[in-house]
Order: C-alpha cells, then structure tokens, then sequence
C-alpha cells in the first residue's frame, strides 16, 4: 500500500488538496453539504498552515463577488458552494468569466429548492452550463482533489483564463471517507507555476475592467469566451497527460469503461459512475455487451471524441441527476445536439433518477439496461417514480 | 492632478454633480488608489469600451457588489504585499438599495475601504426611478405625482446613520457645493484604517429638472435650508457640523427644481412636512448658528 494514502473525508480531502494549491484568498459562505470544505479551509488558516486570508463573506454572491475583486488584484482565489447559493451567485458567475478572471470553485452539487431538499442531485452545476466556466466533474474523491490542480493550469494558462468549476456530488462524495493521496505539495509546486497575470488592477499601470461595451463591440467578447471554451480541449488534456506524469494518476476529458465490444453505451457523469460501474460488472458476467462512456469534462463539451468512442455502437442509455424541465436533461440533450447529423450514431435513451439525493441501486440501472434491451421504455423517462404518491 | 486622474470627454450630462464630486474625490485621495464603482451613471458615463476617463485603476462588477469587489482587492492587496486605497465610488441606488447587502458585510468585516455614495436621489441612468434614497414629496417615473399621488411619499432612507450603528469609524456626508469640505473628507478618511463612509449630494439636473447651470446653487442650498446636514462622525461621536447662519425656508429649495413643482402649487400639508424634515435635521445636528 501506497504511504500517502490516507482515509479522509471527501471534503476533508478537497480542503488539503486547496492548501496545496496555494491559494491567496479563499472566500466563501456556509451551506450544507458544502460546509466541511470551508470549515477545514477555515482552520487551516486559523492555524497557519495555508497562508492565504479567509473572507467570511455576507452571502455567496458577495463570496464570488470578492474573489472577482481579488482575482483582478492578482491573487490566486478559491471558493465553494452549492445549490441555492450557486443560483445566488448566477449574476456574478457570468461576470467573472465575462472578465476572464480563473477563479476555480468546489461546487458540491445538491438540489434546487422547491421543495427544499439539501441532498444530492446535478441541477445546480448543469443549469449554469453557460455561465463560461469550465466544468469537470469527479467520479470519486481521489479525483475530485486531483482536478483541482488541473483546473487551476488551465484557468489561469494564457491563452484559457476562464473561471472552472470542479464539481462533486454532495454528501455522497463530501461526506464520505476514502483512501486518497493528497497531491504533494513539492509535486503541486512542480505541476502548478504561480499566478502571475499580465492584467491586474495596479496605480503603477491603471487600467480599466469591466468596461461597458455597446452593440459594435459586445459580440467580439463573448466570441473570444466561446473560443477560449474550445481551446480549453486540448488545454485540460494536456494538463490532465502533464498530471499523469508527475502524479502517475491518469484523466481524461472522457473515458471508457468495458466499452470495446459493446452493444450498449451507458454515458454519465459523477459518482453515479462507481455504482454503475459494478452493475455494469455484474451484466457483463451475465453476458451483456455493455460498456460506459465516463464525462469528466462538461464545458467544454469534447463533442469529437464521444462520437469516436461511441460510433457505431447501437444504444446508448444516458443516466443523470438533473432534468431539462419538458424537454429532456442536460447531458442527454447536449450529446443529442453533439451527435446530430453524424454517421453510425446509437439510438439515446435518457433517464433521469436520483434526484433529491434519493439512492440509486445496481438495480436500477440494471433494471434499466434490461428494460431498453426488450424495448419496454420510452426514449426518456424517470426512473424508480413512485406513482403511488402522483 | 485630478484632471490627469479622470480625463474629460466622459458623456454626463451637461449640469451632473457626479462628475465633479469624482474630481474632488480624486483631488482628496491622490493616484495611489484603486476605484471600484457599481453599475450606474459613472459606469456608463466613463468607460465606453475601448475609452475610459480614468487615469486610475478602476473596476466595474455588477450593481450590488462593489463594496465585495472592493473588499475581496483590498485583502488581495495585503496578502500579495502591496500597497493601494480602495475606493468604491457607487450611487445611491447601488448603495441604498440593491447593494445594501454587501455593504453591511464590508462594514462588518471593518475591511480598509472608503465607500463614497454620490447621491442624485433616485434611479438616474435607468430614467429618474425612485429609490430608497428619493426624499419625501420628489416626483420620479415611479413614484409620479398623480390625481392620488403627491409623488414619494417615504423619506430618504438614512444610510449614514446605518454606517454609524455597523461600528464604522469614520462617516460624513458632503455636498459639492463645499468643494475644499469634499477634499478634506476624503483626506481624512485616508487616515483612518478600517471601513469609512462618505455620503456626497451631487444634483442631476436631469432627473431633478432643474437649469444646468444651478448646480452648484442647489447643492449649496439642499445644504443651507436644512434638508442635507452636513456633518462628520468619527467613533460614533458627532464632532463636526456645518453650521449655518439664517437658515432658509425651504421652499428656496425646492422651487429651483421641477421634481418639486407639484409640491409648491398646491401640496400644502406635504410642504409643511418637508419644512418639518429640515427643522428637525436642525434640531438633531445643531445646524443653527
């Protein structure tokens, strides 16, 4: 067994990965299930083992709202969040990115209310999907922390400078212990050069930010985020190759799981993919070609390569925690305009299922494969609905 | 050197208080600064991509958030060791209002920032809506004189003496027809560490309908009738007033300004609860003498 493996509490785990980040400002606001982050930040600023300055900020959209301040002062900034404050800090989101500043932000995902429900599910992240943050999201703890490093390369590289957002599922994630490395700090330092913007706020060279741009030139900003947002492909990936070398821990923008010979893709996103995973173990032993089809990064969406990988390959079953209110969900309807018009494409189904933090089974998804196989489900559907209570 | 610091050929309004109140603020803080301003007149005015008038580092984020803008640059300064003022300089309505929230906490955390409020008394860059900071009687867009409306009928929310009860060691308000007060205000604050607030009326000639050429006048005499006490507080405790000799009536005032016009020609009791207004001001803060 590896010395560095410790047994840690996701958030536990994510608070010692931010220290060795070297953030200069951390600001954030308590919200359940976010709160083990920012209280274990808190101590460890507390104790001097991080030498960064803890705002307690006044909400989360104040939170954001200093780190955008400190952000275009120079500083390295980090904060965390989830769900209500997430939506709290919409307006803020699209200003950060609108001024290029790489803030990179935990948001532990969980519910919207109504009805009020703190557990876990994927609305909150997936609905600000055009915010222009990156989006990565972590399977397990280990890679929850080991994104974090990879988003803070490829937000503050050069030609990137977009806000990133590493998102992990709430409680299931947060509040769970596993054995994960913490990376080395030594390691991080090597991976991770400093921040060092050419554009900060500074009487030696004023300059202005966050100007007002009419209608000849507002387009040109926002058609400069979308490229940066497509460059950042190639950009994770090679910090994601860059972190393998240094840290021997292998990432991906997407990845594959038992897919070769597969006569079903299953395509998902987060910690839904370990329970999926052993379902898909257990078909196999009973003699079903079915693979998966992992998605670690949302935006950007590497529209290419899924259709690589999945070309060819007759189904695919789309699970998520989220839903696209009368239209579908958000990653089923990204890889349907993702696929549309190309060759050898698999027929999707989408299933929306663990909302509101409810527990998803082997036998669920299971239940699911099965049922696509005998054609006795619709194209999208709620899973495990208790139609009793309708 | 202000003029080096904010470059005319900013698109104000013939006539605005805002942009000589940004003269004396620059007058009284130096180039050593860094400007955070809310979305608003000064916003819109003075940074048209690709120009900008000012010759100081200055930050726009969204309406509600410049006193966490301001707070999140002034700790990133100290930790990365550098050295700058941080001053936010908002409207009323981003500061009354929608940004109240944020300033409570910047207060309350005691961070080392001078927020300065221009105060026009309403909603100007959207169209002279009322805010919590339009005085008793004015007529706005939204709070119109009508067959059952003399106009806003609320007084102006006292966001000094909010700053006062949050433990911030330095309040004043000032008008720009005092300008060398106005200098002298920032120059203090500049000596104080910790949260400081300043409160400057600036008329708008648009939004209060009044001649472009009256604004100084009227800032002068919101100041000499009563309706906008001129004082600073420091730990809390009052120790200057401007006092002033022969106080008007106020009608002075508010005759100059069409916001005001219904008031003079046939509101008699809200005039008398205007007079009311400046009388008690008097009382409270000494005025006369």
């Amino acid at each position: 067994m590896n010395d560095n493996i410790k047994i840690l509490e996701g958030s536990m785990a994510i608070a010692s990965t931010v220290k060795t980040c070297k953030p200069n400002i951390v600001s954030a606001y308590p919200i359940t299930p976010q709160t083990h982050i920012v209280e274990n930040i808190a101590k460890m600023v507390a104790d001097g083992e991080i030498k960064a300055d803890y705002i307690r900020a006044d909400s989360e959209f104040s939170a954001l709202s200093t780190l955008i301040g400190a952000s275009a002062t120079g500083a390295r900034t980090y904060s965390s969040t989830t769900s209500q404050g997430l939506a709290l800090m919409f307006e803020a989101l699209f200003n950060a990115s609108g001024m290029r500043l790489p803030i990179v932000m935990t948001v532990v995902n969980r519910a919207l209310s109504a009805p009020l429900n703190i557990w876990n599910d994927q609305q909150d992240s997936i609905s600000v999907r055009d915010a222009g943050w990156i989006q990565l999201y972590a399977e397990d703890n280990q890679e929850a922390c080991d994104l974090l490093p990879i988003a803070y390369k490829v937000a503050e590289d050069k030609e990137i400078l977009l806000p990133t957002m590493c998102c992990m599922d709430g409680f299931i994630l947060t509040h769970t212990f596993e054995p994960v490395i913490i990376p080395e700090e030594s390691l991080v330092d090597e991976f991770l050069p400093p921040f060092r913007p050419d554009f900060i706020l500074d009487p030696a060279n004023p300059l202005t930010f966050g100007a007002y741009a009419g209608p000849e030139i507002y387009t040109e900003f926002r058609y400069q985020q979308h490229n940066a947002m497509i460059k950042a492909e190639e950009k994770i990936e090679k910090a994601m190759n860059e972190f393998g070398e240094v840290f021997g821990r292998e990432y991906g923008l997407i990845d594959e799981y038992r897919l070769d010979d597969a006569d079903i893709v299953i395509i998902s996103m987060g910690s839904l993919l370990g329970t999926i995973k052993d379902a898909v173990d257990e078909m196999r032993e009973d003699g079903i070609k079915v693979g998966i089809l992992k998605i670690t990064s949302y935006r950007p969406f590497p529209k290419e390569k899924i259709y690589n990988k999945i070309k060819g390959i007759e189904k695919g079953i789309v699970f998520e925690k989220d839903v696209s209110i009368g239209t579908g969900a958000g990653l089923l309807n990204d890889l349907k305009a993702a696929l549309y018009g190309k060759k050898q494409t698999p027929f999707l189904y989408g299933f929306v299922l663990g909302l509101g933090g409810r527990d998803v089974g082997m036998n669920d998804i299971k239940d699911a494969v099965k049922k696509v196989k005998t054609l006795e489900l619709e194209d999208f559907g709620f899973i495990n609905l208790r139609k009793e209570v309708l | 050197m202000s003029s080096q610091l904010f470059a005319p050929g900013h698109t104000a309004c013939s006539g605005c208080g805002m942009p000589i109140a940004i003269k004396l603020i620059l007058e009284g803080s130096g180039k050593d600064i860094i400007v955070v301003s809310p979305t608003g007149c000064l916003e819109v005015t003075t940074t048209r991509y690709p120009t900008s008038a000012w010759g100081v580092p200055w930050i726009h984020s969204l309406f509600e958030n410049a006193a966490a803008v301001a707070s999140g640059i002034e700790r990133a300064l100290k930790v990365l060791n550098r050295d700058a003022n941080v001053i936010v300089i908002a409207g009323d309505g981003a500061t009354v209002d929608i940004g109240i929230g944020a300033l409570s906490g910047m207060f309350e955390r005691g961070d080392n920032v001078t927020y300065i409020c221009y105060d026009n008394e309403a909603y100007m860059n959207t169209g002279v809506q009322r805010c919590s900071s339009t005085p008793y009687g004015a007529s706005t867009t939204t709070s119109p004189v009508g067959k059952l409306s003399f106009g806003e009928d609320r007084p102006k929310k006292d966001l000094p003496a909010i700053a006062v009860a949050h433990g911030v060691p330095y309040v004043a308000t000032a008008s720009i027809g005092y300008p060398k007060d106005v200098i002298r205000k920032i120059k203090r604050a500049k000596e104080i560490v910790g949260p400081k607030y300043i409160h400057i009326l600036t008329p708008c000639p648009t939004g209060w309908r009044f001649d472009e050429n009256k604004t100084i006048e009227i800032a002068k005499l919101a100041v000499e009738t009563g309706l906008f006490p001129i004082y600073e507080i420091e730990g809390g405790t009052l120790i200057k007033v401007k006092k002033i000799k022969n106080r008007k009536p106020v009608e002075e005032y508010l005759r100059l300004q069409g916001r005001y016009r219904h008031i003079l020609k046939g509101f008699k009791d809200q005039l008398e609860i205007i007079q009311e207004i400046a009388d008690k001001n008097a009382e409270k803060f000494g005025l006369d003498g």
